[in-house]
């Protein structure tokens, strides 16, 4: 039974829930108060004071987002005080701030532009005054550092600290000098960033942004001695169709597809083709471990965040990592390989473009090592969700109306193991699938593993796979994989199998992955919603198992062999190097 | 036993015009008279009238050298230690009179002073705990733990009336109270020594001079809320002060007065000394918390408030120095004591760190409810070179500006606040006529700015706009509807800020503008600052009846901005003049006027 707790909102009186916050009361009675600091959890500072309110009684105004209700309170949002207040602040922000909006990408999706609007600040110049001027930071691959946007909120100094246990970025300085960046003025590419984007994901103006490489697929298209390949990751159809209007957890894989076909990719492939190739040599490099005494627990190496963190800040754990190429590798290196010889292209004419929810993949793709034909590279070019969806508007596709295509055959098929790669606890129910056979011979009496499903930061489970108990663990977020990471390392917790995501709650929430604001992101579990749909799509594939998936069978038959070794171990799989913390 | 005791300040302000170095000459002085089984020479904390260090005081008699020199030492071992004839020449002027020689006691600086915070700075050697026990020390934490209960004390506190020192006034009984009542399986008592308002220093002679009384009035803290651990945070820029509380920490465990099993009662209390970088905001008390638990010194949002989620999210106290430094009179005397003292909402002393336009500057202890008058005119011995007292500023960055008008306004929490000013920490600067209001409340406004954390957007950006405006004004710029500006920016700052640091940032603008908005009209419309302070504003001239032509101002101007010929009155062309200030230095006729 919930304790309830009368208060007045607005002169209306209401039985709220004790404990609970103004803002969330207020959002519960179905009025919106505008924040920008505040995220949910992770960044409950009351630092940006945009979201006072006034409380009968107190000092001065309060801020709705961390201050608790009290039985008796009284709480106006809507006053000509409060109005003014949120102005004033609004226009103070706008002094420091570049308002070069013509040219930002987050224009129209800048939660600070939206405030605005919403407040009718009409004077960018009422406090006019000093302005620094920062340097942009473009060093790292993976994105852009533009302070002269930045509104201080440290959104992204908690998701970097607080979710991912990294802390690269934080607050340096102080007063009216205060900005965010790495220590000593470090530039971005120069500290250990494991470049998950999740900073992107949280900040609320266009100060962090994914490098945009757009233009170069662009050129490739354009360019006639190419033949360009694309392969979407299993988490794009969840979340793509919110850049064009779409509720949360719509899937839209067919309209993708028909959209990359008129962007003029020469052939249209899906990289759900390639989580299924993962499935059988992760499944098989498992049971080989667990049968010849190899080092356990096995990790999985699917997301780049997740291993630069590993080889960065646990390189203890790095003969744990599956040595197994992520889906997207997997699937560059088969396009340069099978698919030239299949479709007798020479590998070095190929330009091979993924759309993957991660800006991490940016990085992934210039690692060593990820080079199934000598000379070329097995991804050429990574462009996030987002950038996808620029170029679907620069193109002027009608989204909504676009037909529900297919992808193109020869790497286009795929199974319901493959899609749930997107969300945390996937790749691990994918590979139980294929391991309960591999070790038993039997299909697995239920294809679903239900319990290492959920956005739960870490989650345990333990499978009888043939008379052998697998401990497994799932834990997305990188500040749970270091807590699972210690619990290993001091004997506390004894695992056969881990399943790591660099972001919280897997791919789905990636950070190239269309911008949420946080004032859905704080209400709503959009982790839960991007997962059901790739949930739905697997409970309705006719194969859910990836050794089902007939290219699978026909590749492994045709080209590569057995798996692990050889010819699939040459093409498929990749090694890894300790990296230096300090800066 | 000694017949006689040489006692040498050792605090910071002498002990930077080399009173170690005294205390050295004494020491040898008196070896080589053959004293030294009669006379000992003690290192003290601070005596309070800074302004006449070195100061050396000579027990019995109670004989008060001032600005003591190396060089005078030897004569007055041999005159007065030697021969019994204390060297007059040496003494503060103020205790010679005629033939008699007063007792520090009744010079103007002390007799009106009541010291209870700093009753053993100055008296006793803070760096032996015989001499602190000597003085009743720990009889206070004896009592407590022997003869109350931990709801005795917090009565005792509560009806002492004791509001805490570091500026908020809040209730210091009843903070504990709240400590008190949540229950945890840890709780805090921590200390704030984080004295930064500009000026103040009260906090340091307590340490510096009597540390013990705090180590005594945290256990004290500890005992009546249930806690163990207390931590001192104190600002790294203050070494005598580290080192000497470290000292008594450490004599103290040697004493069993801090530890496991204090006074065989089973009581159990420790400290530990952390050590702040200087900024200012970590005298707010979330951000001191949060500095001591290793992050970035910043305030953050309440409630939870520390009595229920403070260091380490556990329930904590915190008080400053001086409010610890009551602790142990209270138990002793009685709440009743205490409360006897001051006015009726604010009981006791308050310790003010007088500085600025004023004779006697230093540290005063005086009851709540003396005047402003009291302590500028008498204690404070006037303003110097006779020119008048124009306002007194009152709690540092935070506080405002009190003008002559008010000079016998009883100074407490509440009548501060009710002028628009504070208490604060007590800083007292005092300013005479040659002080422009608009620049003073620049120059606080300034150190805010300088000193804002920058987590919230009202005290980040603001404060800075605010200043801006200000210095429109000073460099000649202002409008008259900068005023509203001014005044509608300082509210939101005030009503949107994070903590206190920005709540109360605007008040020295807005308290200098309620008093002297005649000042900031002259700079705005008619562009001049009377006070001669603003350097965009002034316009020097030379009175040609003053002038006498001796060509000495053409002379030193740097930039020919001055001519005339000899013993005729010059002129000076303000399209060259600088502004330096040159020329009225050497005009010995006065003649050269600016504002």
């Amino acid at each position: 039974m919930e304790n309830l707790i009368n208060i007045k909102i607005n002169n209306a009186t209401y039985a709220v829930k004790a404990g609970t916050t103004i803002l969330q009361a207020c959002h519960d009675i179905g009025i919106d108060i505008p924040t920008l600091c505040y995220l949910k959890e992770i960044n409950e500072i009351g630092a940006c004071r945009i979201c006072v309110v006034e409380v009968k009684g107190a000092r001065s105004l309060v801020t709705a987002c961390v201050y608790p209700v009290a039985e008796g309170m009284e709480i106006l949002t809507n006053t000509e005080k409060v109005h003014a207040a949120r102005r004033t602040n609004l226009e103070l922000v706008l002094s420091t701030h570049d308002m070069n909006c013509l040219a930002c990408s987050r224009s129209t999706n800048c939660e600070l532009q939206k405030i605005c609007l919403d407040y009718g600040v009409t004077k960018t110049d009422k406090f006019d005054g000093a302005k620094i001027v920062y340097p942009i930071d473009d060093s790292a691959v993976h994105m852009v550092r533009d302070n002269n946007k930045c509104i201080l909120c440290r959104r992204c100094v908690a998701a970097c600290k607080q979710s991912q246990a990294i802390g690269v970025i934080g607050v340096n300085e102080r007063g009216f000098n205060t900005n965010i960046g790495c220590a000593f003025e470090a530039k971005l590419a120069d500290s250990p960033c494991v470049h998950c984007g999740q900073c992107i994901s949280v900040c609320p103006t266009g100060a962090l942004t994914e490098k945009d490489n757009t233009d170069a697929v662009w050129a490739a298209i354009s360019d006639t001695s190419k033949h360009v390949v694309v392969q979407p990751a299993p988490s794009v159809r969840a979340a793509l169709g919110e850049e064009f209007g779409m509720a949360i957890g719509t899937n839209v894989e067919g309209k993708m597809a028909a959209a990359l076909r008129r962007l003029g990719f020469d052939k249209v492939f899906d990289t759900n083709t390639a989580a299924d190739f993962t499935i059988i040599e992760e499944a098989t490099e498992f049971v080989t471990r667990v049968t010849t005494g190899g080092t356990l627990p096995l990790i999985t190496s699917c997301s780049p965040g997740w291993v630069k963190y590993c080889e960065t800040y646990h390189p203890d754990f790095i003969p744990n990592l599956s040595s197994c190429k992520s889906p997207q590798q997997m699937f560059g290196a088969l396009t340069k390989t099978y698919y030239a010889e299949k479709a007798n292209i020479d590998p070095s004419d190929i330009v091979c473009v993924s759309v993957m929810p991660c800006t991490a993949k940016k990085f992934e793709v210039t690692r060593d090592d990820m080079s199934a034909v000598e000379g070329t590279v097995d991804v050429d070019i990574s462009i996030t969700t987002r950038e996808l969806a620029k170029m679907i508007k620069r193109a002027g596709l009608n989204f909504d109306r676009l037909p529900e295509e297919t992808f193109d055959p020869l790497l286009g098929e795929s199974t319901g193991a493959a899609v749930i790669f997107g969300a945390t606890g996937g790749v691990m129910e994918a590979a139980l699938r294929t391991a309960v056979k591999y070790v038993t011979g039997e299909e697995a009496a239920s294809v679903e593993f239900t319990d290492v499903r959920g956005t739960k930061g870490i989650k345990e489970a333990t499978y009888n796979v043939g008379g052998i108990e697998v401990n497994c663990c799932v834990a997305s977020g990188l500040d749970n994989c270091n807590t699972v990471l210690n619990a290993v390392r001091n004997g506390e917790k004894s695992y056969h199998f881990i399943e790591f995501m660099a972001c919280p709650g897997g791919c789905v929430n990636g950070g190239g992955q269309p911008i949420v604001p946080a004032s859905v992101r704080n209400f709503t579990d959009i982790k839960a919603l991007r997962a059901s749909a790739l949930y739905n799509q697997d409970a309705s594939s006719e194969l859910r198992r990836s050794h089902d998936n007939p290219i699978v069978k026909t590749v492994y038959d045709e080209f590569l062999g057995t798996p692990g070794v050889g010819k699939a171990h040459h093409i498929l799989h990749t090694s890894y190097v300790k990296r230096d913390i300090n800066y | 036993m000694f017949r006689s005791h040489v006692m040498v300040c050792g605090g910071t302000g002498c002990t930077s015009s080399a009173s170690q170095k005294i205390i050295e000459a004494f020491e040898s002085e008196i070896i080589e008279n053959g004293l030294d089984k009669e006379v000992k020479v003690i290192r003290t904390g601070c005596f309070g009238l800074c302004a006449l260090g070195p100061i050396v005081v000579i027990y019995p008699e109670g004989s008060f050298y001032s600005m003591v020199k190396i060089e005078n030492v030897k004569e007055i071992v041999s005159e007065h230690l030697l021969k019994g004839r204390p060297v007059k020449k040496f003494l503060y002027e103020e205790t010679v009179s005629d033939d008699a020689i007063k007792s520090l006691d009744e010079t103007d600086f002390y007799k009106k002073q009541l010291r209870i915070a700093l009753r053993n700075c100055g008296i006793i050697n803070p760096e032996s705990i015989e001499e602190y026990i000597g003085f009743d020390g720990y009889s206070a934490l004896g009592k407590v733990l022997t003869e109350m209960k931990p709801q005795d004390v917090i009565s005792c506190i509560l009806d002492s009336g004791l509001r805490g020192r570091g500026g908020g006034g809040f209730p210091t009984g009843l903070k504990w109270k709240m400590a008190a009542g949540n229950d945890s399986d840890q709780k805090y008592v921590c200390c704030n020594a984080d004295e930064g308002d500009p000026g103040a220093f009260m906090d340091r002679s307590v340490l510096e001079g009597d540390p013990h009384v705090l180590i005594e009035a945290m256990a004290i803290a500890g005992y009546a809320i249930g806690a163990t651990k207390g931590y001192v945070y104190v600002r790294a820029e203050y070494p005598i002060a580290v080192e000497r509380l470290q000292i008594a920490i450490n004599q103290a465990r040697e004493y069993s007065l801090l530890g496991n099993d204090i006074f065989g009662t089973g009581f159990e209390f420790d400290l530990e000394i952390k050590l702040g970088a200087g900024a200012f905001v970590c005298g707010e008390e979330t951000a001191l918390l949060t500095s001591i638990e290793g992050h970035r010194g910043e305030p953050r949002p309440r409630p939870p408030f520390p009595a229920v989620k403070g260091l380490f999210e556990k329930p904590t106290i915190l008080n400053n120095v001086e409010t610890y430094a009551n602790i142990p009179r209270i138990i002793l005397n009685g709440a009743e004591w205490f409360a006897s003292i001051g006015t009726e909402k604010s009981k006791g002393t308050k310790v003010f760190a007088l500085g600025g336009k004023i004779n006697n500057t230093g540290l005063v202890e005086v009851p709540m409810g003396t005047t402003l008058r009291e302590i500028v005119e008498e204690i404070g011995g006037g303003i110097p070179n006779g020119k008048t007292f124009k306002a007194a500023q009152t709690g540092g960055p935070s506080g405002g500006c009190i003008p002559a008008k008010l000079i016998d306004t009883k100074i407490d929490y509440d009548n501060l606040i009710s002028i628009g000013s504070m208490m604060g920490s007590g800083g007292l600067i005092v300013m005479d006529e040659d002080t422009c209001m608009v620049d003073i409340a620049k120059f606080f406004l300034e150190f805010t700015v300088e000193e804002s954390c920058g987590k919230c957007t009202p005290c980040r950006v603001g404060t800075k706009r605010l200043l801006e405006m200000l210095e429109k004004i000073t460099s000649g710029n202002g409008e008259v509807e900068d005023i509203p500006k001014i005044q509608e920016l300082s509210a939101f700052i005030k009503a949107n800020s994070l903590c206190g640091l920005g709540q109360t940032a605007p008040n020295p603008v807005l308290s200098t503008l309620h008093y002297f908005r005649d000042e900031y009209m002259q700079h705005i419309v008619n562009k001049r600052c009377l006070a001669g302070v603003c350097k965009s504003l002034l316009r020097y001239s030379i009175d040609a009846d003053k002038c006498k032509g001796c060509t000495i101002c053409a002379r030193v101007c740097p930039t020919g901005a001055i001519s005339g010929t000899v013993k005729n009155p010059h002129v000076i062309d303000l399209s060259k003049c600088i502004k330096c200030g040159a020329c009225i230095e050497k005009c010995k006729f006065g003649a050269i006027l600016k504002g």
